[in-house]
C-alpha cells in the first residue's frame, strides 16, 4: 500500500493508519457466543501497535459484524459499507439505520464507504440496493452487536436483558419501559468499553435474523436528518476524485479512436514540441498523452496527430428503429404468459396496436469521468467514483495481470453517474497508463470522451397489441420488445482500454434489467410479454438509471391511455378498474388529487389557453412489478406554433414502504422526475456510421433551469412494510405521464422520444392535415 | 515562464504559466489548490467552473490566465466555510439543495453574480440567471427554493 503523507487529502489512510487512529476498536467475538451465554468481546488492539508486527487486517467478510462496524471506547461508531453514496443520500440513511439499533445519534457515527481494503463487498451500488441490501446488512450487524452487548451487560448487572437499553455508548435499565426503545438510561449504567476484555479476537457472525427495532419504536429512522455531505459540497470543501493529487503524479488525456473499432495507423509526435513534459503513451490502438501539468496534457492531446483506419460499423441513429427490428436475435424470452393472448385479441370486440420507441441515451454525467491509479509492485491503488469498487478490484486484477491481494480500490465522490457511465473506463485508462509509465496517473476524460464513449442506455423498440371488449376494457394484451441480450458473466461491460490495447478481457453485454415493466400492471384475462434479445446493439450498453423501465412504462402506460381514450373513459378511472392492490390505487388517487384531476376522458375539450394547448396526464408503475408503487401526474402546455412543450406542474405519490429519511428521499424523487423529463423532452444520442456525433451539451442538450416545473411529492410512509429502494423507481412513470399530458393537450399521440419541438410540430401539422382531409 | 498578478478571494497572487492561453480553471485547481470550481465541459456550456471575475459570474474554463491579470477572482472558497457559510451557501444547505454536488459550486457563484447586480430578483430572473448552469441530478427545484430563501431573508 503506498502512502503519501504529504498529500493534503488524507484519503489514503492505510489499514494501519486507520487502526492507529482509532486506538481501540471493539471487536465482536463469537467463538464463545456460539455457546450461548458465554459471550465475550475482544478488545482488538491493533497487533502492529502492540507488537510492531504486520498491521492487523480489518475484516471485510460480509458475514462478520467487525466488517461492518467498529465501536470506539467513547461510544462512537464507525460504519464500513461497500455501497457508495453517489449523491443519493446513503451516507445519512445508512447512518440512521445503524443509529437506530445502536441507540446513537447519527453525528456520532463515522462512515467509510467503497474502500475495498476496509469495507465488505455488498455488491455494486445499483438497482436501488443501497439501503435494501447495503443499509439492511449494516443494520443487522448493528443489531447483532447491540444484542451481544446487552446480553453481556445483563450478566454483569444481573438485570434481565429485556429491561436493558444501549444508549449513547452506555447500557443500563431502560427507565419505565421493558423495551429497548427508551432513550433515558438510569445512573446505574455501564459504558460499553467496560464490557470488553482484551482477550484474543474472535469473530462474531452477523445474525441475519437479528432482532430489528419494531417499527413503532423507531426514533432515528423516518426523520429528515440533513445530509452530512451537503455543507462541504456547498462550500467547496468536498473532495472529489477529480480533486485528488498524488506526489509524482502525471496528468493524462486519452485519445480515443476517430471511429469505433478504428485501428491506430500512425502517430506524429512533432506537434508536441514546445508543450512542457508532454509524452505519448501507446499500447497497440490505445493512445494517450501524459504531462506533469494538466493543461500541457490537454494541449498535447489536441496537438497530437494520429492517423486512424476507417471504420464504419454502426447503422447510424437516423433509422435506428428500422435497424433494430432487423437485428439478429440471440435469445427469445417470455417475460410473462397468461391465457391465450393471440386468441384473446382475435376474439375481442376491438383490436388496437401501436409501436413505441426509445432512443439510445447517455448518462450525461456533469463531470466527465476521472480516476487516479498508482500501479506498482504487481499491485495497484485505484481511486474512482465507480459504483462497483469491489467488482473493479477483482476484474481489473485479472485483466491487467495484477495480484488481487495487492489491489485496493477506493471510492471517492464524482459527478453523479446514474448507472454505468465512463467511470470504470477512466479507471482502466489510468491503470493501463500508470502500469506503462510507472508513475501515479490521473486520467480526466474530456466532455467529448464522456458523451462519445460512456456506455449507453440502449434503444428500446416496443410493439403493443390489445383487444378490448364492448365497454373498452382490456381482454388481452401482447408486448413484444427488442432489447439487447444479456451476454457473458453478470455485469460484464467490456472496457475500452483493454479492447484498444489488445488485452484479453471477458466479452459480454449487460444493459441492466431492461425487460422489466414491459407487461401492464392491470388485471386482464390474456397477457403475453416477450423480449427479442438482440445479439448486438450499436453502442456498447450499460445500465442507465431505472434500466429499461422508463421506456417500458412509457410504452405500456401510454398505450393504456390510448385504450382509455378510445373507450371514452377517464384515464384514472380506467386504470383503477384494472387494479386491486390498495397501495396501487392509493398512489394513483393521490397523484391525481394533488394535481386537481377532473374526471373526463382525454383529449382535453378546452385545451386552448392564451395561444397554448393545456393538458394533463397520469401514469402508474409498480416498479419491477414487485417493488415501489408510484403514480405521477403532470400538466403541460404545448405551443402549437413552435411545438415546444413546457411541463408546468408535476405531482408524484410514492410508496416505497418504510421511509428512512423523507427529505433525502424527496430529493431523489424530485431529481428522478426532472432527469426523466429531460430524457423525454431532449435526449437522444446521435451517431453516424462511424462514431457518436452528439459529443457536447449543444449536441446532447439536457433540461435547463428555466424548464424546471413545480414538483409536489407525497411520500406514503408505511413503516410496517419492508423498505424498498427508491433511488430510481420514480423515473419510471415520468415519460408516460408526459406523453399522456401532451395527448390530452393536443389530441396527438407521441410514441417516440425525445419530444423535441420540431418533432412535436411535425406531428401536430400531420394530424391537422389528416383531420382536414381524412384518408 | 510569464508571471500573472491578480487577486483571488481578496488575496494578491502571482502565478506563473507556460501558456498565456491556459484557462483560469486549471490555475485555480492545480496551481492554487482551490478545487471548488469544477471541470465540466471546457466549452462554457455547463457552468460547473463558474467563478466571479470583478464581480461578474464567469466561466473559468474559457477565461485565460492572461485575461484575469490585474483582476479580482472570487471562488466558492472565498465565500464561506461549513462552520461559517455565507448566506447563499447557508440557504443551499438549509434547503439541502444538492445531490452529487458537482454543479453546486458553479450554481452558487452564478447566484452570487446575480445578487450582486439584483438583490431582489424575481423567480424568472433567478431562472434566467441560472439557465447556463446545468444540473444532471435534477435539483433545480431545490436550488430555486434556496435562492428564494436568500432573497426572502435578505
Amino acid at each position: 500500500m503506498q502512502r503519501h503523507p504529504e498529500n493534503p487529502i488524507s484519503i489514503e489512510m492505510s489499514r494501519r493508519q486507520i487502526l492507529k487512529t482509532a486506538a481501540l476498536i471493539v471487536s465482536f467475538g463469537t467463538g464463545a457466543i456460539q455457546s450461548e451465554g458465554d459471550a465475550q468481546i475482544a478488545l482488538a488492539v491493533p497487533s502492529d501497535a502492540a507488537s510492531g508486527s504486520a498491521p492487523a487486517a480489518k475484516p471485510v467478510d460480509p458475514g462478520l459484524v467487525d466488517s461492518f462496524l467498529a465501536m470506539h471506547p467513547d461510544g462512537s461508531v464507525t460504519i464500513y459499507t461497500g455501497k457508495v453514496d453517489i449523491g443519493t443520500g446513503l451516507r445519512i440513511a445508512i447512518r440512521q439505520m445503524a443509529a437506530e439499533e445502536l441507540g446513537l445519534s447519527t453525528d456520532r457515527i463515522a462512515l467509510v464507504e467503497g474502500d475495498t481494503a476496509l469495507t465488505p463487498d455488498q455488491g455494486s451500488t445499483g438497482g436501488s440496493t443501497g439501503l435494501t441490501r447495503g443499509g439492511l446488512e449494516v443494520r443487522k450487524a448493528a443489531a447483532t452487536a447491540r444484542d451481544v452487548l446487552l446480553r453481556l451487560a445483563a450478566q454483569r448487572l444481573q438485570i434481565p436483558v429485556e429491561q436493558l437499553a444501549l444508549v449513547n455508548g452506555r447500557i443500563g435499565r431502560a427507565e419505565g419501559s421493558e423495551s429497548k426503545t427508551n432513550t433515558r438510561v438510569p445512573s446505574k449504567d455501564i459504558p460499553v468499553s467496560e464490557l470488553l476484555s482484551d482477550s484474543a479476537r474472535v469473530d462474531l457472525k452477523v445474525d441475519f435474523h437479528a432482532n430489528l427495532k419494531h417499527h413503532l419504536a423507531l426514533q432515528v429512522i423516518g426523520r429528515p436528518i440533513p445530509r452530512p455531505d451537503i455543507p462541504a459540497k456547498c462550500t467547496g470543501g468536498e473532495r472529489y476524485v477529480q480533486d485528488l493529487t498524488l506526489p509524482n503524479m502525471l496528468h493524462a488525456r486519452v485519445i480515443r479512436p476517430a471511429s469505433i473499432e478504428a485501428k491506430l495507423l500512425a502517430v506524429d509526435e512533432t506537434p508536441l514540441r514546445g508543450i512542457p513534459g508532454a509524452r505519448v503513451v501507446r499500447v497497440e490502438n490505445f493512445l494517450a498523452v501524459t504531462a506533469k501539468d494538466e493543461w500541457a496534457a490537454i494541449r498535447a492531446s489536441r496537438a497530437l496527430k494520429a492517423t486512424w483506419s476507417d471504420a464504419a460499423t454502426l447503422p447510424g441513429s437516423q433509422d435506428l428503429e428500422k435497424h433494430v427490428r432487423e437485428m439478429p436475435i440471440a435469445a427469445e424470452e417470455t417475460i410473462v404468459e397468461r391465457g391465450d393472448s393471440a386468441a384473446g385479441i382475435r376474439g375481442a370486440t376491438k383490436q388496437m396496436a401501436a409501436t413505441y420507441f426509445w432512443p439510445c441515451q447517455s448518462h450525461g454525467s456533469l463531470g466527465p469521468s476521472c480516476a487516479v491509479a498508482d500501479v506498482r509492485d504487481g499491485g495497484a491503488t485505484i481511486w474512482t467514483s465507480s459504483q462497483g469498487t469491489h467488482h473493479m478490484r477483482v476484474s481489473f486484477s485479472k485483466i491487467f495481470g495484477l495480484d488481487v491481494d495487492k489491489v485496493r480500490v477506493i471510492y471517492l465522490d464524482g459527478a453523479g453517474s446514474y448507472g454505468g457511465n465512463g467511470n470504470d473506463d477512466a479507471a482502466a485508462d489510468a491503470v493501463l497508463i500508470s502500469k506503462t509509465v510507472g508513475q501515479p496517473v490521473r486520467v480526466q476524460w474530456m466532455r467529448h470522451d464522456e458523451h462519445g464513449w460512456d456506455p449507453k442506455g440502449p434503444q428500446q423498440l416496443i410493439d403493443l397489441r390489445a383487444g378490448v371488449d364492448r365497454y373498452g376494457r382490456i381482454v388481452a394484451w401482447e408486448t413484444e420488445m427488442w432489447v439487447p441480450a444479456m451476454l457473458g458473466p453478470t455485469g460484464t461491460i467490456p472496457l475500452l482500454a483493454p479492447a484498444e490495447a489488445g488485452i484479453a478481457q471477458p466479452s459480454g453485454q449487460w444493459p441492466g434489467m431492461i425487460a422489466q415493466n414491459g407487461d401492464p400492471p392491470y388485471l386482464m384475462q390474456h397477457l403475453k410479454a416477450v423480449a427479442h434479445r438482440t445479439q448486438t446493439t450499436p453502442l456498447r450498453p450499460s445500465h442507465l438509471r431505472a434500466p429499461g423501465k422508463v421506456a417500458n412504462t412509457f410504452a405500456v402506460e401510454c398505450f393504456t391511455d390510448e385504450l382509455a381514450a378510445d373507450a371514452g373513459t377517464d384515464p384514472v378511472t380506467y386504470r383503477e378498474l384494472g387494479l386491486s392492490d390498495f397501495r396501487a390505487i392509493d398512489v394513483l388517487r393521490r397523484a391525481a388529487s394533488m394535481i386537481g384531476w377532473k374526471n373526463r376522458p382525454s383529449p382535453n375539450p378546452s385545451a386552448k389557453r392564451d395561444g397554448l394547448l393545456i393538458g394533463r396526464g397520469i401514469a402508474y408503475t409498480h416498479y419491477k412489478q414487485s417493488e415501489n408503487y408510484i403514480a405521477t401526474a403532470m400538466e403541460v402546455a404545448v405551443d402549437p406554433a413552435s411545438g415546444k412543450i413546457t411541463v408546468q406542474r408535476v405531482t408524484c405519490a410514492h410508496d416505497c414502504g418504510l421511509v428512512v429519511n423523507p427529505d433525502s428521499l424527496q430529493n431523489q424523487i424530485e431529481g428522478s422526475i426532472l432527469q426523466t423529463i429531460s430524457r423525454t423532452l431532449h435526449e437522444e444520442v446521435k451517431f453516424d456510421r462511424s462514431r457518436v456525433t452528439s459529443v457536447d451539451w449543444a449536441g446532447y442538450p439536457i433540461l435547463r433551469f428555466p424548464e424546471a416545473p413545480i414538483v409536489t411529492v407525497a411520500l406514503i410512509d408505511r413503516p410496517e412494510m419492508p423498505m424498498l429502494g427508491a433511488g430510481e423507481a420514480s423515473c419510471a412513470p415520468v415519460a408516460a405521464a408526459l406523453g399522456n399530458a401532451v395527448f390530452d393537450a393536443t389530441g396527438v399521440r407521441l410514441r417516440a422520444v425525445p419530444f423535441t419541438p420540431d418533432k412535436v410540430k411535425a406531428a401536430l401539422d400531420k394530424a391537422a392535415r389528416e383531420k382536414a382531409s381524412p384518408a | 515562464m510569464a508571471a500573472y498578478k491578480f487577486q483571488v478571494n481578496g488575496r494578491a497572487v502571482t502565478v506563473e504559466s507556460w501558456d498565456p492561453a491556459q484557462p483560469l480553471l486549471y490555475v485555480l485547481r492545480n496551481t492554487l489548490n482551490l478545487h471548488a470550481a469544477k471541470f465540466g465541459c471546457g466549452l462554457a456550456q455547463c457552468g460547473a467552473c463558474t467563478v466571479l471575475v470583478d464581480g461578474e459570474a464567469t466561466r473559468s474554463c474559457v477565461t485565460t490566465i492572461k485575461q484575469v491579470a490585474g483582476r479580482a477572482v472570487v471562488t466558492p472558497e472565498g465565500l464561506g466555510t461549513p462552520e461559517k457559510p455565507d448566506p447563499i451557501q447557508a440557504a443551499f444547505i438549509a434547503e439541502q439543495a444538492a445531490q452529487c454536488g458537482y454543479c453546486t459550486s458553479g450554481m452558487i457563484m452564478s447566484v452570487k453574480g446575480l445578487l450582486e447586480k439584483e438583490s431582489r430578483p424575481t423567480t424568472d430572473q433567478i431562472k434566467a440567471a441560472l439557465a447556463g448552469n446545468l444540473c444532471r441530478c435534477g435539483t433545480y427545484v431545490r436550488i430555486l427554493r434556496a435562492v428564494q430563501r436568500v432573497v426572502r431573508e435578505g
